[in-house]
């Protein structure tokens, strides 16, 4: 009854949602205003009952309901009920359904959150999101409804996947959605302008809290990812450039540039139509990740779906939302110019630059991992490109964007001049550059070229950011106020330094080896000395494992004892490596037990990875600095400057 | 120097610096591209010596060699047609064993042996590489066909 329940409520949003997409819409265009205030009821509407049928289907996981095919191929009774919750999300069906489910959540804070705007512009961003909602819950009920009946119902489920049952994997993938989903509000924002004809300051004022809650929520998405390959894949490396990688990470490079082009839109009212075609692009690519993720045109380590015909609805439903964005786009963004200019030297020339090098950083990748995909379809021969590409080319435009982000964070708008940017700088920028030389000497020993410039980089970003409060307090002559949204900015820049300083350091000085090692024996692998005591087996909720006893020693002194398995799930069957893994701010020490070899001997992995923690800290710093920037009061103070800034339209709508 | 051939000088520095970039980009582009043999393709001589490529296959059961206590491992890949033997020194994947399909990324030697630097089996027990799955069919129309 409950899993019909859920196909009935999903069936009552496909509805709502048209009625979401077609009223606020044809009523703005219309004039009509009962026909646009119907946009608020109906993102209420659809919201109720997408949570009703996501409820459902995670209490048809909660009951072990094996009638259910979904739940019968994604679960099991052994399974803890926390895995049972995060199953639900857990295959194809079900993260559709938590795409739209996260689509409403963002949906309805908009509509509780556009008192600010005017009705007009808010009831077609509502009924933009409702266009979407309608094209994935239609995709949902036509091609993957997680509802689908067992007849006969099957005694157990198959069972979850075995690697996602770790915490880390249980909250990834809706973070990882929020963040593209959120992209889905800036899209929104877009096509409206466009449909009004009118993109000014408040309206970038709007866009950009979205835009950075979304960004934010993406960047820790992508970085949890990222920590759960690292330690539940058994490989030790932290970025694979695995197609479904870079699916996440495309639209944070255009989302990234996103939030820079907002910020020259809403200072300068400058960049306009780059900021909507950016707004159109994070969008697409999220759309794209989702397409390429789960239509199983690759088959990756995290594709699990494979169906073709998925494939073509949502190919239908990519061209067709790109293709009338960017149509309406080149009718429309010629309306949009802006006339004001800037200096050769000036903020705007750093954020522009800024702009262009994370958008051939973009398609760096995006050529990387859709030239594959082509070949094949035109029938040019099975290739793949080698992670080397990725990291080869990819440092080409990021280098340059790293060295000017400190110069562009103490530029001024307008006009300025170079000789007094780095007079303003010469301080971190002498510290970046002896530090950086002097620093991997002394602790890691001689470094490449390469990581001496990436050390650097990375300083000079910390020390450039950290400089910005600190010219604030040496400068007595005028009160210089930081806003929140500065901080924001300066905090979110350090992360990018820490990050660049993780995967330097890590990616420089890790020590990997893979070894057979007998019992008893020990091995001594970067200063550290680890010692093989036993093996024993152990048995889990659902799952038997052999556990590897492994003590780690330094100058004779024993400093902990590693427990690595090797895990075999009862119902898959499937063999899965979980890592010992001391993990400490300044180097994990990483141990996997491998195959048994015979004689007593097992085969072992060891790595040692300095500051790798420090990549995924960095993300989290630059989400944090997002979030500050967003709290920042202009952001919750429109009305009375929007009546000023924005004209006639906006005054109606400030009015009604 | 006038201000116009500042411009200039500007502009030709710009493309200069986005040439040298475009260049190495593709090149090592060109150079990470991996190409996908089957093991029939790999035996008839058309897989480069020394490049790196992609293999992939059936790991042929009971062709699983070590030397007791070590990690140096060798192992057959078949499309059912032609057989191509790899050695990898490293841990094998959690999902590799016998009459799995799996993918192995490395160079050909003099010898005609596949020396992996990497061996990639999927986390599905039913998953088959698509190259692998292509291989198959191919060389069993081509068996019907004869």
């Amino acid at each position: 009854m409950i899993p019909e329940l859920g196909q009935f409520a999903l069936i009552i949003a496909l509805c709502l949602s048209l009625v979401q997409a077609f009223f606020p819409l044809a009523g703005a265009w219309t004039g009509n205003r009962t026909w646009v205030r119907l946009a608020w009821p109906a993102v209420s509407g659809q919201t109720v009952f997408v949570f009703l049928s996501f409820a459902c289907l995670m209490w048809s996981f909660i009951q072990n309901d094996f009638s259910v095919l979904y739940v019968a191929s994604n679960s099991n009774s052994a399974l803890p009920v926390i895995y049972r919750i995060s199953a639900t999300w857990g295959a194809h069906e079900g993260s559709m359904l938590l795409w739209i489910v996260i689509l409403a959540a963002w949906s309805v804070a908009v509509a509780a959150l556009s008192k600010n705007l005017p009705e007009l512009f808010a009831a077609r961003v509502l009924g933009v999101l409702g266009l979407i909602s309608f094209g994935f819950l239609l995709f949902t009920l036509e091609t993957s409804n997680p509802f689908e009946r067992l007849i006969p119902a099957a005694i157990d489920g198959r069972d979850l996947n075995p690697l996602l049952q770790d915490p880390g994997l249980a909250i990834h993938p809706p973070m990882l959605y929020v963040g593209y989903v959120g992209f889905a509000v800036a899209f929104a924002f877009a096509i409206a302008a466009m449909l009004e004809g009118k993109m000014d300051a408040a309206w970038a004022r709007w866009a950009r809290p979205w835009t950075t809650v979304a960004w934010c929520f993406l960047t820790v998405g992508i970085a949890l990812g990222s920590w759960w390959a690292y330690y539940e894949l058994g490989w030790g490396g932290w970025w694979f450039w695995d197609p479904v990688e870079n699916a996440s990470f495309m639209p944070w490079l255009a989302g990234t540039a996103l939030i820079h082009s907002l910020a020259v839109t809403e200072k300068r009212g400058l960049f306009k139509s780059w900021t909507l075609l950016l707004a159109i692009t994070a969008f697409s690519l999220s759309l794209l990740g989702t397409f390429l993720v789960r239509s199983g045109v690759l088959v990756s380590v995290h594709a699990f779906a494979t169906d073709p015909e998925r494939g073509r609805f949502i190919l239908a439903f990519l061209v067709t939302v790109i293709g009338s964005a960017l149509a309406l786009y080149a009718w429309r963004a010629p309306l949009l110019k802006s006339d004001e200019g800037f200096g050769k030297v000036s903020r705007e020339t750093f954020l522009l630059a800024n702009n262009v090098l994370l958008v051939i950083a973009m398609l760096v990748v995006l050529l990387g991992t859709l030239f594959p995909l082509f070949m094949d379809a035109i029938g040019g021969g099975k290739y793949s490109v080698g992670p080397q590409y990725f990291a080869a080319v990819f440092v080409i435009p990021t280098i340059p964007l790293v060295l000017l982000l400190g110069l562009g964070m103490h530029s001024i708008w307008r006009r300025d001049n170079l000789s007094r940017i780095s007079k303003r700088l010469r301080v971190p920028m002498v510290i970046a550059v002896v530090l950086g030389i002097i620093l991997p000497w002394m602790i890691y020993g001689t470094p490449s070229i390469m990581t001496v410039v990436a050390i650097i980089a990375a300083l000079w970003v910390i020390g450039s950011s950290l400089f910005v409060p600190v010219i604030g307090l040496l400068d007595k002559t005028q009160k210089v106020r930081i806003t929140r949204s500065q901080w924001g900015m300066i905090l979110a820049h350090i992360g990018v330094g820490v990050f660049i300083l993780g995967v330097t350091v890590t990616e420089a000085y890790s020590v990997h080896r893979d070894q057979a090692l007998r019992l008893g024996d020990s091995v001594d692998v970067a200063g550290y000395t680890v010692t093989f005591e036993s093996v024993k087996p152990v048995s889990g909720p659902n799952y038997q494992a052999t556990q590897a006893t492994m003590e780690v020693s330094r100058d004779g002194k024993s400093l902990m004892t590693l427990h690595p398995e090797k895990r075999t799930y009862r119902v898959q069957r499937n063999p899965m490596t979980e890592a010992g893994i001391d993990a400490r701010l300044h180097r994990d020490l990483y141990l996997a037990l491998g195959d048994p070899l015979g004689n007593d001997s097992w085969s072992v992995r060891f790595q040692y990875k300095p500051l790798v923690r420090f990549i995924w800290l960095g993300c989290i710093i630059m989400a944090l600095g997002g979030l500050i920037a967003v709290s920042d009061k202009r952001y919750r103070v429109v009305v009375t400057k929007t009546v000023k800034e924005g004209g006639r339209e906006a005054l109606a709508g400030g009015k009604g | 120097m006038t201000a116009r051939q500042q411009r200039m000088l500007i502009v030709i520095l710009v493309l200069v610096g986005v040439g040298i970039a475009t260049t190495f980009g593709l090149r090592a582009f060109q150079e990470n591209l991996l190409y996908y043999y089957s093991p029939s393709a790999v035996q008839a001589g058309e897989a480069p010596v020394g490049r790196k490529f992609r293999v992939g296959g059936l790991v042929v059961p009971g062709t699983v060699k070590r030397t007791e206590g070590e990690i140096d491992v060798s192992f057959d890949l078949t499309d059912n047609s032609a057989l191509v033997t790899v050695q990898f020194a490293g841990i094998l994947p959690d999902l590799f064993r016998e009459g799995q399909g799996i993918i192995a990324h490395g160079k050909l030697d003099q010898q005609g042996v596949f020396v992996a630097e990497e061996v990639l089996a999927k986390h599905d027990e039913n998953y088959m590489p698509p190259e692998v799955a292509e291989s198959l069919k191919q060389t069993h129309a081509g068996g019907t066909s004869k």
